[in-house]
């Protein structure tokens, strides 16, 4: 179901419908997961067994730490779906994430706020 | 190490530079990715007697900027049709806050913005993009027309030029850092 498959049309987009990928899973359970929320691999030893080809190409991207809206457009999936497989790998211990704070109705503090400012005048 | 994520969300009417903004200060070229959405899910089209379920698909413009090994900062621009406004409160979840741009040629597609998230007390700065052409007024002109409080900070900026758009998001920043509820200072 990867672009390499055939399954991806430049002018079409995906001739899957989106939801097939999770087989008809919506993220429900995953809406803590932002579209900046930080995903990243962690190291296994042996590769994983019974993951689909985005999951797949998810753990493979993440290597380093990636955004949820960043793997959508790598992955060339939708926002959606990416939230329900990154659900799946967090579920099996193969992914850690970070969200923009613990409490997702709460801005960044103090702190933080001045470590952007810090970071932005350098920029 | 996994850094924490910080967003600033660039709001304003349709073609007040939204997209030109986050071009012009993200470190990697602007990228575009698409959530689709069922009708349903939309709610905003009657589907009483549709049997087709339709997706509808928004496209959302995106940047980052790394600001240590500890954060990194996600630009998000909004949406511009005004169906699409549900997802504002998602973008606006856990945000910095908010750069409005304005066209002064158009004010008027900006007030929606301007109440969305004064309503929700989000942290926002006006930036008046200063296009080549448009006519130019003084910061208290345009509060006056846009009806903002002073506590809101105005500024004249060039949406396609880096710095200057660094330092609109300079200003956000330190306009949020003064509206940090007491409880987390």
């Amino acid at each position: 179901m990867s672009a390499e498959d055939g399954w991806y049309d430049e002018a079409a987009g995906p001739l899957v419908r989106p939801y097939t990928i999770t087989s008809g899973r919506t993220p429900a359970g995953t809406a803590r997961l932002d579209l900046s929320t930080q995903v990243m691999t962690l190291r296994s030893e042996q590769e994983p067994a019974g993951l689909g080809p985005e999951h797949v190409a998810i753990v493979q991207l993440c290597r380093h730490p990636v955004s949820v809206a960043e793997i959508a457009v790598y992955v060339k999936i939708p926002l959606g779906v990416v939230r329900v497989l990154v659900g799946d790998l967090i579920e099996r211990g193969l992914v850690i994430t970070r969200s923009p704070s613990h409490n997702p109705a709460q801005a960044p503090d103090l702190e933080t706020l001045q470590a952007v400012l810090d970071g932005l005048i350098k920029y | 190490m996994v850094p924490t994520p910080v967003k600033i969300i660039i709001a304003g009417g349709f073609g007040a530079g939204k997209t030109t903004m986050v071009g012009s200060v993200s470190e990697i070229p602007p990228l575009t990715t698409e959530e689709v959405l069922t009708e349903a899910s939309a709610g905003v089209d009657d589907l009483s007697g549709v049997e087709r379920k339709t997706t509808t698909t928004v496209a959302l413009d995106f940047g980052r900027i790394t600001i240590s090994p500890r954060h990194v900062l996600y630009l998000f621009g909004t949406p511009g049709q005004a169906r699409f406004w549900f997802m504002w409160d998602d973008l606006a979840r856990g945000a910095i806050g908010t750069v409005v741009l304005v066209d002064t040629r158009r004010l008027e597609t900006s007030f929606a913005a301007i109440d969305f998230f004064e309503r929700r007390k989000i942290p926002f700065v006006v930036a008046v993009n200063c296009f080549d052409n448009a006519p130019r007024y003084t910061a208290d002109e345009i509060r006056e027309a846009l009806v903002v409080p002073d506590r809101v900070p105005i500024v004249m900026c060039d949406a396609r030029d880096r710095d200057s758009s660094k330092l609109a998001l300079i200003r956000l920043v330190k306009h949020a850092m003064t509206v940090v509820p007491a409880a987390r200072v």
